[in-house]
């Protein structure tokens, strides 16, 4: 790691005190789903997001695991506000950006970056590296001291790659390099928050855990805050102080990583946690076989929405919708949803291994 | 194309007492390209035993894919060299005929295929795309084959399986598709199952779903399975044996235990040393197999391992860049290293296993 950068260290309280860099309230996002011919009419939506908290302090990272299709995606593309939340409130540095014009979060969008997913749709196989990692700077009208180009090959420095390949084009680099060269395009612009949308897992074992690795001495050294979206948890415990679990387009369970995979008190979660194949043959945890799949979020199931594949489900759980709150027995900052919670004894994940 | 020169019968390397019902030989194959000739699979030999589950391990691009579509026969024999012996239940089938390969397809050996949504047609309703595979070998009637694929449906576990047989797969979820492959794969009782990644595109809980299935079927119908996966934890839970590839080759060889408890090679241990668990230590770092997998076309010389192995200077002699290891020994646990057994064991005990947790 080069010891040039020229991050300015966020000015935020760490974490766990002070105002939250980033705050959700109820944020809502409803897909519209039309039909008709020549006149649309919206025949219903598809609830992606449905009333999701969330809070994000300096220079910390939040996960947020769950299946597909639960809304973990869209909640990241809300905070980036690539897309326009239905209803709630989206607050970075405690300014409102839920419904901020172009212009307006023009200054903002510098500070918060993205990571996407796939390394090869998301760079542009005509552009040059140096272009790409460039570009957020051209655009921002940024020019660093010493010119754009040196900037840039300080930052190929940064996340382990050649500063030499800067006139190098993406197809000549591999999948884990390519990811590489997305980190430092975040980076360019000296974000303060990175939204990283399952950034390691188009990648093969080996080369996932270099980049994992290479974000979390960035996370450390530039003392940046990311919200860290991804199915595999145990990339995110790796990764994550806090981790939020979500179903549905709801979160269900939130708590710091030691409390969630150690006592989870929400059933989707311990589900969660039993599904996790673990290399040791003597991994002889008790699983819990969940039928079926995720219901629709076109139209959710009434009351608690894992009522309908949950094994403690009772009448109560499709009548009356359980709150996000602190259960009796829990560490302060661990909420779950549950109507019928699980002890928090139950070993969920394998005991570690005996020294032999 | 050859077939070997002297049939290897005595050879028999399987894990069990009982006689392989797939055996690969020194099995090669070679693509040419504009770039030169691209080893994709390299001498290798395996068994696999009726009723067990063999795991394949490694990396994208170290020839798990191609090792098996070169069983089933489904590389273009234009571009493809295929050297070696593969034999299915005694039968030869490198170098057997188009018409030979599609009577055991389907019937004999089937496939599960990673992505479930490619794999099957949008044009079809799922019922004639299972019925399809039984009527071409059985001769079926159309209303037979509609039947079996009821009843195939209802053995995946498919709710309301005589109304979801006239669906097309965008219909289904994933995990239902994927129930829908296997159900495609078995509906011949097959004696062996390749299955190419099958839960890769899966969610975990989906993901363990699918592998109880495959389980509860192979322990039915006593079928021999081919799990191809990059994930450790994947064959933990399903196989009895695993064998690691690398470049093409494979570099160590055992029972899930052995491998994964007492693993031999170096890449082994980076593998398992690079992915996070749910219970080790999250404040250091992962340990990462350094560098990237060689290409294929030009391999370094010597251990195709050698530019990423931390352990080249300790071996004697300094072997790793002049000389291929063998993978050794033939039988039982094995591994393709240049250090020595007990090398290998003192490393492991000393450095490996405390990162392991």
């Amino acid at each position: 790691m080069s010891n040039e950068l020229t991050l300015q260290k966020p000015s935020g309280a760490a974490a766990g005190s002070g105002a939250p860099l980033l705050s959700i309230k109820g944020v809502e996002k409803h897909f519209p789903v039309l039909d008709g011919f020549l006149f649309k009419r919206q025949v219903g939506a598809v609830h992606a997001v449905d009333g999701v908290d969330l809070e994000v302090f300096g220079s910390e990272s939040v996960g947020l695991v769950g299946e597909s299709g639960c809304g973990k995606s869209t909640l990241g593309r809300l905070v980036t506000r690539l897309l326009e939340p239905t209803g709630g409130e989206i607050r970075y540095n405690g300014q409102d950006i839920t419904h901020a014009s172009r212009k307006e979060l023009a200054p903002i969008r510098s500070e918060i970056q993205m990571i996407f997913q796939d390394p090869y749709s998301s760079l542009n196989p005509r552009h040059t590296v140096g272009a790409i990692i460039g570009a957020p700077m051209e655009i921002n009208g940024i020019n660093p001291k010493g010119g754009v180009q040196r900037r840039v090959q300080e930052l190929l420095e940064t996340v382990g790659l050649n500063p030499e390949h800067y006139n190098r084009f993406p197809h000549e680099f591999s999948g884990g390099q390519r990811q590489r060269i997305g980190v430092a395009r975040a980076l360019s612009l000296n974000p303060k928050l990175i939204v990283a949308d399952e950034p390691v897992s188009a990648l093969d074992v080996s080369i996932q855990a270099q980049v994992v690795n290479l974000l979390q001495e960035l996370q450390r050294e530039l003392g940046i805050a990311f919200l860290f979206i991804a199915h595999d948890l145990s990339v995110v415990r790796h990764f994550s102080q806090r981790v939020a679990v979500m179903y549905l387009g709801k979160i269900v369970e939130i708590a710091d990583r030691k409390s969630l995979y150690e006592a989870p008190r929400h059933p989707y979660t311990h589900a969660l946690l039993s599904a996790v194949p673990e290399a040791d043959p003597d991994d002889n945890r008790e699983r819990i076989r969940l039928t079926g799949d995720v219901p629709s979020p076109l139209n959710p199931p009434s009351g608690c929405r894992f009522r309908t594949r949950c094994w403690k489900a009772q009448e109560k759980c499709s009548v009356e919708e359980p709150p996000l709150v602190q259960l009796s027995g829990n560490v302060a900052g661990h909420l779950t949803a549950c109507h019928f919670p699980e002890e928090g004894s139950t070993a969920a994940v394998p005991e570690p291994r005996a020294e032999v | 194309m050859t077939t070997q020169a002297k049939p290897e019968e005595a050879s028999s390397a399987g894990s069990g007492g009982d006689k392989p019902f797939l055996s690969v030989r020194d099995l090669s194959v070679r693509f040419s390209t504009e770039d030169g000739v691209v080893r994709a699979v390299d001498n290798l030999s395996f068994d696999v035993s009726p009723g067990t589950t063999l795991g394949i391990v490694g990396e994208s691009g170290s020839g798990k894919s191609v090792t098996n579509l070169a069983v089933l026969g489904l590389h273009n024999p234009d571009r493809t060299e295929i050297t070696g012996s593969i034999k299915l239940d005694g039968q030869e089938l490198v170098g057997a005929s188009n018409r030979e390969l599609e009577k055991l397809r389907g019937k004999t050996m089937s496939m599960i295929f990673q992505d479930p949504l490619t794999a099957l047609s949008p044009y079809h309703t799922i019922g004639k795309q299972i019925g399809e595979t039984f009527r071409k070998h059985t001769g079926a009637s159309k209303k037979e084959s509609r039947d079996r694929a009821i009843e195939m449906l209802t053995r995946v576990g498919i709710p309301q399986p005589t109304t979801r047989v006239d669906d097309y797969p965008h219909q289904f979820s994933g995990g239902m598709r994927q129930r829908a492959m296997i159900a495609m794969s078995l509906v011949c009782d097959p004696k062996l199952v390749i299955a190419d990644e099958p839960t890769t595109a899966l969610d975990v809980t989906v993901q363990a779903q699918i592998l109880d299935l495959l389980k509860d079927l192979q322990q039915e119908m006593g079928t021999a399975i081919i799990l191809i996966t990059h994930d450790l934890g994947v064959v933990a839970r399903t196989a009895q044996n695993i064998m690691v590839m690398y470049a093409g080759r494979a570099v160590e060889r055992g029972t899930v235990r052995e491998v994964l408890k007492t693993p031999q090679h170096p890449y082994t241990w980076g593998l398992l040393s690079s992915m996070p668990s749910l219970t080790g230590d999250v404040d250091v770092p992962l340990r990462p197999v350094r560098g990237t997998p060689p290409s294929l076309i030009n391999l370094p010389t010597g251990c195709p391992f050698n530019p990423r192995c931390d352990f080249t200077e300790q071996v004697i002699g300094g072997g790793c860049t002049s000389e291929r290891p063998p993978l050794a020994p033939a039988t039982g646990p094995a591994a393709a290293c240049h250090l020595s057994a007990a090398q290998r064991q003192d490393i492991f005990i000393d450095q490996i296993k405390p990162r392991l947790g």
